[in-house]
């Protein structure tokens, strides 16, 4: 069983920009994951506001009886989040090469609009292999 | 969900995660979100005041555990987003870290809602949340002048839980 379940990218302003699912149960559809996308956004600025220190960048680890949720914020706004199995390590660098990816397949298309939902095969293609090879390929890094 | 055992025997606290005291705050909500206790042991930034403070918390609490039944990988009969769940119906959550804090969250059958704010670095505190529930138990409902629904005015389950929070996290 995939270690990893689902993952999602939102734009800065709570958008879903993309959503890959590697084989949870029940496929969610189009309108659930807006949804629970848009959810996320707000909850992660909310959990900024209830911290009892200054300087809280948002949630970055939730764990939930039956999957672990990893989230991973870019500095502009662009937020990542893995949804996997409960205590799957490496998970943070997972997110990075993922932004990485992003930077280098997405930003840098020239037909791709800032913000919009994200459709390029390079990245998909990219993003596939790192997803697959991850547990071996981020033990390396 | 599991039930916790007999209250009558309280369980020896679990071994504390490191030395220090970590704790932030804790909260206490009963199932209608009426803010039953509210501690604080350390807490530098205040951002609202204290009442809207308790709703904020106790909406992102009541969002996140419909995120979560909502999300829930292994289970495919998940209804639709925010559908109303009992207590122990449905994927919840124990907790979340953020780059300064960790929030710690259990709900016991009846509906009581446990928060404690600690360290970003404390460990599993699942169980050291039910042994504040048993304190909660032997100290608050076993009270015969404690009305249910009402904030915990016990001087005992205070000095008890200071005096436990200060061992752990």
């Amino acid at each position: 069983m995939a270690a990893i379940y689902s993952l999602y990218i939102i734009n800065k302003s709570g958008g879903l920009i993309f959503y890959k699912d590697y084989g949870s149960a029940g496929r969610m559809d189009t309108n659930d994951s807006l949804r629970v996308a848009s959810l996320w956004h707000s909850m992660h600025a909310i959990s900024q506001q209830l911290s009892p220190v200054a300087g809280c960048s948002g949630i970055e680890l939730l764990e939930a009886d039956t999957f672990d949720l990893h989230c991973f914020q870019s500095l502009t706004g662009t937020k990542f989040f893995v949804v996997c199995e409960p205590r799957t390590q490496q998970m943070e660098a997972l997110l990075k090469v993922i932004y990485e990816l992003y930077t280098d397949y997405v930003l840098k298309n020239p037909f791709y609009e800032i913000e919009m939902p994200i459709r390029c095969e390079l990245f998909d293609f990219n993003l596939s292999q790192t997803v697959q090879k991850d547990c071996v390929a981020l033990l390396g890094r | 969900m599991q039930f916790f055992g007999g209250s009558e025997i309280s369980p020896s606290p679990p071994a504390p995660t490191a030395s220090g005291n970590n704790a932030h705050m804790m909260y206490v909500f009963n199932r209608n979100g009426v803010c039953l206790l509210y501690r604080e042991w350390n807490r530098p930034l205040h951002t609202l005041n204290a009442q809207q403070d308790h709703k904020l918390m106790f909406g992102l609490l009541f969002s996140l555990k419909s995120l979560t039944a909502k999300m829930d990988p292994t289970n495919a009969e998940r209804g639709n987003l925010g559908v109303p769940q009992l207590p122990g119906q449905g994927c919840s959550f124990h907790s979340f870290r953020t780059n300064t804090y960790k929030l710690s969250f259990m709900e016991s059958p009846s509906g009581i809602k446990i928060i404690l704010v600690t360290h970003p670095r404390t460990g599993d505190l699942r169980e050291s949340l039910k042994y504040i529930y048993n304190l909660y138990v032997d100290y608050v409902a076993k009270n015969p002048l404690y009305t249910p629904g009402t904030p915990i005015r016990c001087e005992l389950f205070n000095t008890n839980l200071d005096q436990y929070v200060r061992s752990i996290a």
